[in-house]
């Protein structure tokens, strides 16, 4: 993992390195749709495509963090439109929680960040994509959970 | 105090005569000074044992777990809360259960009497009704009850049993002052301090597991630091391994965690861990309404879901 690491001496060059959970059934498709529309955003975003925004363990994101990434962001389907009825919903209690415990233990706001997109919105997914790389532009490098070498 | 343990006493006994429960779990005076420690009796003739007052400290709801009989078990209010918790997950049946209430003002933190100490040993405790003298070699000293009070009891708002088969004693006042209010002091603070604050507390951790073996809360087969099959899970004294041991382990517990304390008052380490798993019980209550322990029927707030859930985090 960090021999893939963009990290370069002036900070001016730094680019921040940002994993996106999405959603097989929505994001995953919005994403795909945002390239199929030549969508531009910024190639900061690692994706990682998983079953439901149900699946995801909390530990997936606090671990990225541990190994040195710069955001994270994580996206499921709108309320109601989860394709297992109700993986999003469960989600959205545990993501909830786990936000506040993270922004409480000091990580910084906005460094793990959540949205809804749906196989439709290419063009959101685009702008969502810039918006979140900007904010975690702004807050640098993470220093939170990382293991200094 | 004398007269709730002579009932609690005559309770016991009767129960084990009856043939009501097989085993009745409670306190017995412990070896050191100002110590209990738990008894399991099995014979009537032993109930003469057990002792009620504000050192008995352990939360014996985490011996239900092992209880394959029936069981009476003297209970504190946060014990209660504990058992409820056990009994809607489906780790005890209530039948199996008879629970002894006893209501609560409040027992003593034995690290707020090591930090009087100093080091010193303590060989004798003498109590009186709102003073304890603890004497040693060139010790004595005289301590208000109050200041030795646990955190999580003075603002306790369930020091009286919520579900009990037979209540010992009269009802006492609950706790006062703002619950939170420790975790509200320190969310005012900012990001680098509350980082710096829970590092330092996180590095000294010693990964023995204490906490969690002791959770009345923690229950699985194989804990999720114990996964092996990948060890996926940072394994090392790091404080960055450790703080997120501590943090999953606070989701895990969250919205089913009733601040017993037990988890503090195990650490060798004398890490609070009490703000996180308080913090994640605020939020619980803010977001969900929902209260840990309460009631039998509620379904676990991290179980369920509603359409309508707060979801202003999300973009």
């Amino acid at each position: 993992m960090e021999g893939n690491r963009i990290v370069s001496k002036e900070k001016s060059e730094w680019k921040p390195r940002i994993i996106a959970f999405l959603c097989n059934w929505c994001s995953y498709a919005g994403a795909d749709l945002a390239g199929i529309g030549r969508l531009q955003y910024p190639p900061n975003v690692r994706i990682i495509r998983v079953p439901c925004s149900g699946r995801i363990n909390p530990y997936f994101i606090i671990k990225s963090l541990q190994h040195g990434v710069d955001g994270v962001l994580v996206s499921g389907c709108h309320p109601g439109d989860c394709h297992y009825i109700s993986g999003n919903l469960v989600a959205r209690r545990r993501f909830a929680i786990l936000k506040r415990i993270l922004e409480f233990a000091g990580v910084e706001k906005g460094r793990v960040q959540f949205t809804w997109i749906s196989a439709a919105e290419g063009e959101r997914f685009s702008q969502v994509i810039k918006e979140v790389t900007q904010e975690i532009k702004a807050l640098g490098p993470n220093k939170r959970f990382v293991k200094e070498a | 105090m004398q007269e709730s343990e002579k009932e609690l006493r005559e309770v016991a006994k009767k129960l084990l005569l009856e043939k009501k429960v097989d085993l009745i779990i409670g306190y017995e005076e412990g070896t050191l000074p100002l110590r209990t420690r738990p008894i399991f009796i099995r014979e009537a003739d032993e109930t003469k044992k057990l002792v009620w007052n504000f050192r008995c400290e352990n939360n014996l709801c985490f011996y239900l777990k092992m209880a394959k009989e029936r069981v009476g078990i003297v209970a504190k209010g946060c014990d209660i809360r504990s058992i409820i918790g056990l009994i809607k997950e489906r780790q005890i049946k209530r039948e199996n259960i008879f629970i002894i209430g006893v209501p609560c003002s409040g027992i003593i933190d034995r690290k707020k009497i090591e930090d009087i100490l100093e080091g010193r040993e303590l060989l004798e405790g003498i109590e009186s009704d709102s003073q304890i003298i603890l004497k040693g070699e060139g010790l004595e000293e005289k301590v208000d009850k109050d200041k030795l009070v646990h955190a999580s009891c003075k603002s306790c708002k369930y020091r009286n049993p919520v579900l009990y088969d037979t209540l010992i004693g009269k009802e006492v006042s609950q706790g006062e002052g703002e619950e939170y209010s420790d975790v509200e002091e320190f969310a005012s603070k900012s990001d680098n301090e509350r980082w710096a604050y829970f590092n330092d507390e996180a590095s000294r951790c010693i990964r023995c597991y204490a906490c969690r073996n002791v959770c009345p809360a923690c229950y699985c087969p194989q804990c999720f630091v114990d996964q092996s099959l990948p060890t996926w899970f940072g394994r090392t004294l790091h404080p960055s391994d450790t703080l997120i041991f501590h943090i999953i382990r606070t989701l895990h517990i969250a919205g089913r965690c009733v601040d017993c304390g037990a988890c503090s008052r195990v650490c060798p380490m004398n890490i609070e861990l009490r703000m996180l798993n308080k913090k994640a019980e605020k939020d619980v209550k803010e977001l969900y309404h929902y209260e840990a322990g309460i009631s039998l029927e509620e379904l676990p707030p991290m179980a369920t879901f509603k359409m309508d859930d707060p979801q202003e985090f999300i973009k």
